[in-house]
C-alpha cells in the first residue's frame, strides 16, 4: 500500500456521488492519478481497484484500452505535447511540424526527453481544424503553429 | 440567404458572452421557463414538429428518438450529451461550448424536462480543456442561480448535470461506445437492439444527443417550430421517408481555403458557396481537387460535384455516405489523393476499437496497402483489393457492430471510384510520397 496519497484518495472519493456505481469513476480516477504522478503504476491500479470495489484486472482492462494512460514502463514528462497529424492539419503542414518537433527535442512520438521535461505525442484530430496545424500542451490547444512557435511554446515555463 | 440571422453563434465573441448574467440579459433561460410551464410530452411534440435531426452525424430525428423511451418508466432515465467531437475536420461543438455554453445547458435542461431525466452527463473529449473549464463554470453558475439542482425555479423539476472527461478515443463518439466508456469500461460499442432508449447507461433508458442538437432545442422552444422550419430543405416529395433538413447548421470549413472557420448557415448551402463565400476561396489561387463533405467518414466530392447541397440527403446523392458532421475539408489540386487517403486510413486503423474482426483487420490492411502505394511499391491489383476490403466491412455489408467501419471504408470507395486515374498513374510510375511519416498507426 501507499501508491496513492490520502489527498488523491479523497479526490477520487469525491467523484462517487455523481454516479450510481463506483465503477463509473474509473476514468476519473485514472485521470486524477496520472495528472499527479505522470503515470498509473500497477500498484496504483490495484489501489484504485480497491477504492472502486473492482478487481485490479477490471481497472487494467479499461486503462489499457485508452492509449492515453501510461504505466510505470513509460511515465510522462512534466509537459505532454501533442502535434496533430490528421487530415486538416496534414494539409497545412502537420506532418512536417511533427518531424520538426521530433528533431528539435531529439525524441520520437511517444518518447520523453532525457531531462524528463517533455513527452511528445502525435495526435489524431484535436478538433481545432480551423487553426491547422495545431498543438496541444496538456489540455490547452494552440492554433496555427510553426516549428518556431512550437519551440517557444515548449520552452515556456 | 440575405435575411438569414445566425442564432447558435449570435452571441459568440460578445464581451462576457459565457457568463450567466450576459446570457440572461439576451433572453437566456426563457426557453427553459417556457418548457417548465408545459407538460413534458408537449415539449417533445414541439421538437418533433420542428423536424430537428441530430447534428452528430447520423441525422436521426431528435423528437422521434425521445419518443422511443418507455412510457411511464419509474426512472431513472438518463441524458448523455455527446461532446466527444473527434471526426477529423469537425470543431463546431467546441466553438459553441467555448463561446456560448449556457445555450447548451439550457438545451440540456429542456431536453431533460421533456424526457423526464434528472441526471445528465456531458461526455467531453479530454483534449477540449478550455471547453471543460468554460462549461464547468457555467454549470456552477446555474447551480448558484437555481437553474440546476433541486426544484428548479420553484417547480418540481430537479436536474443534476455532470461533466465527464474522456481519454482520447474516437470510438467514444459512437453512442453505445460512449455509454460503455461512461460506465468506466473500454468503449466497445454494444450490439443493438436494445437501443439506448430502452437499455442504455447503467442499463436504464437513455437518450444520447449531440451538443449542437441540444443548442438547437433551446432556440426551437424559444422561437417556435415555424421559425425553425422556415430554413433549410423541405422533404423530397418523391421520397416518403425523407424528413427534410430544417434549421440552421454549423458548417466547419478547413484545409486549403483562405478563411477556415465555423459558419452558421441554413441547411442546404452548396459546397461551392461555402468554399467561395465563407471560406474565401481556395488558398494560393489554386483549384479544388476534392472536398470532404462532412468529416472523412463521409468520403469525397470531386471538383465536378461542388454544387451538391450540404443537407442531410445531398452528399448521399453524390455517392458520399451522408452529411455527417458537415465538416468540409478542402483539398487543392497540388495535393496527392494517395497522401489524403493514406491519412484517412491511418486515422481509422488507429481508432478502430478492435472489437469486430472485419474492422480491426480491414482498417489496418487498407492502411498497409496505402503505405505500400505511397512508398512506391504499389501493385496494379491493389486498387481492386482495397475495394474488396472496403466492401466487406461495416454495418452496410452487415459484418460489424457499429458504423466506424463504414466510415473507414467510404473514403476508400469514393477515392478509388472518383480518382482512379490518379491512383493508377501513381502506381504505374512508382511515385513516392514526399510527406515525412514517422509512425504509421500505433
Amino acid at each position: 500500500m501507499g501508491a496513492l496519497s490520502e489527498e488523491i484518495r479523497e479526490r477520487i472519493r469525491a467523484e462517487f456521488p455523481k454516479y450510481p456505481n463506483k465503477r463509473a469513476v474509473t476514468l476519473n480516477a485514472l485521470h486524477i492519478v496520472q495528472d499527479a504522478q505522470r503515470q498509473v503504476s500497477i500498484e496504483a491500479m490495484r489501489e484504485i481497484a480497491e477504492l472502486l470495489e473492482l478487481h485490479p484486472a477490471e481497472v487494467h482492462d479499461t486503462m489499457s484500452f485508452y492509449g492515453f494512460f501510461r504505466d510505470e514502463k513509460a511515465p510522462l514528462g512534466k509537459k505532454r505535447v501533442w502535434v496533430c497529424r490528421s487530415i486538416s492539419c496534414m494539409l497545412r503542414g502537420g506532418e512536417e511540424l511533427l518531424a520538426d518537433v521530433c528533431h528539435d527535442l531529439g525524441v520520437k512520438p511517444g518518447e520523453t526527453t532525457a531531462d524528463g521535461e517533455v513527452t511528445l505525442e502525435f495526435a489524431e484530430c484535436l478538433g481545432v481544424c480551423e487553426g491547422a496545424p495545431c498543438v496541444l500542451v496538456n489540455d490547452e490547444c494552440y492554433p496555427n503553429m510553426t516549428a518556431e512557435s512550437t519551440r517557444e511554446l515548449i520552452k515556456k515555463p | 440567404m440575405a435575411e438569414f440571422e445566425p442564432v447558435l453563434m449570435a452571441r459568440i465573441g460578445k464581451p462576457d458572452a459565457t457568463s450567466l448574467a450576459s446570457y440572461q440579459a439576451d433572453g437566456g433561460y426563457d426557453g427553459l421557463k417556457k418548457a417548465l410551464s408545459m407538460a413534458p410530452a408537449e415539449v417533445t411534440d414541439i421538437v418533433k414538429a420542428s423536424g430537428l435531426r441530430g447534428r452528430g452525424g447520423a441525422g436521426f430525428p431528435c423528437g422521434l428518438k425521445w419518443t422511443f423511451l418507455p412510457k411511464d418508466h419509474p426512472g431513472p432515465i438518463y441524458l448523455c450529451v455527446n461532446a466527444d467531437e473527434s471526426e477529423p475536420g469537425t470543431f463546431n461543438n467546441r466553438v459553441i461550448m467555448e463561446g456560448d455554453p449556457h445555450q447548451i445547458i439550457e438545451g440540456i435542461a429542456i431536453a431533460c424536462r421533456a424526457i423526464k431525466a434528472q441526471t445528465a452527463y456531458i461526455y467531453l473529449r479530454y483534449e477540449f480543456g478550455k471547453s471543460y473549464r468554460v462549461l464547468q463554470n457555467a454549470i456552477d453558475e446555474c447551480y448558484a442561480a437555481n437553474l440546476l439542482g433541486k426544484n428548479i425555479l420553484g417547480t418540481d423539476f430537479c436536474l443534476d448535470v455532470y461533466l465527464h472527461r474522456g481519454a482520447g478515443a474516437y470510438i467514444c463518439g459512437e453512442e453505445t461506445g460512449l455509454i460503455e466508456s461512461l460506465e468506466g469500461k473500454r468503449a466497445w460499442p454494444r450490439i443493438k437492439p436494445p437501443f439506448p432508449a430502452i437499455e442504455g447507461l447503467f442499463r436504464k433508458p437513455t437518450i444520447v444527443n449531440n451538443i449542437e442538437t441540444l443548442a438547437c432545442v433551446t432556440h426551437i422552444v424559444r422561437r417556435g417550430v415555424d421559425w425553425f422550419r422556415s430554413m433549410g430543405v423541405p422533404p423530397d416529395p418523391n421520397n416518403p421517408r425523407d424528413p427534410g433538413s430544417f434549421g440552421p447548421k454549423l458548417y466547419c470549413i478547413s484545409g486549403h481555403v483562405n478563411k477556415p472557420g465555423c459558419y452558421e448557415l441554413p441547411l442546404g448551402v452548396t459546397a461551392r458557396q461555402l468554399i467561395e463565400e465563407q471560406g474565401g476561396g481556395v488558398w494560393k489561387g489554386r483549384k479544388v481537387k476534392a472536398v470532404v463533405p462532412g468529416g472523412i467518414s463521409m468520403g469525397f466530392l470531386s471538383a465536378d460535384e461542388l454544387d451538391t447541397p450540404l443537407d442531410f440527403s445531398g452528399p448521399g446523392k453524390a455517392g458520399c455516405l451522408g452529411l455527417g458532421t458537415a465538416a468540409v475539408v478542402v483539398i487543392d489540386d497540388h495535393t496527392s489523393m494517395v497522401d489524403v487517403l493514406f491519412n484517412c486510413c491511418r486515422f481509422m486503423a488507429h481508432e478502430s476499437c478492435g472489437q469486430c474482426t472485419p474492422c480491426r483487420e480491414g482498417t489496418d490492411w487498407m492502411r498497409k496497402i496505402l503505405e505500400r502505394i505511397r512508398s512506391g511499391f504499389g501493385k496494379s491489383k491493389d486498387l481492386d483489393l482495397l475495394m474488396e476490403v472496403a466492401g466487406s466491412m461495416g454495418i452496410i455489408p452487415g459484418t460489424t457492430i457499429c458504423g466506424l467501419s463504414d466510415g473507414a471504408a467510404w473514403p476508400v470507395k469514393n477515392a478509388i471510384k472518383k480518382f482512379r486515374g490518379e491512383f493508377e498513374e501513381y502506381i504505374a510510375k512508382g511515385m513516392k510520397s514526399e510527406l515525412p511519416v514517422l509512425v504509421d498507426a500505433h
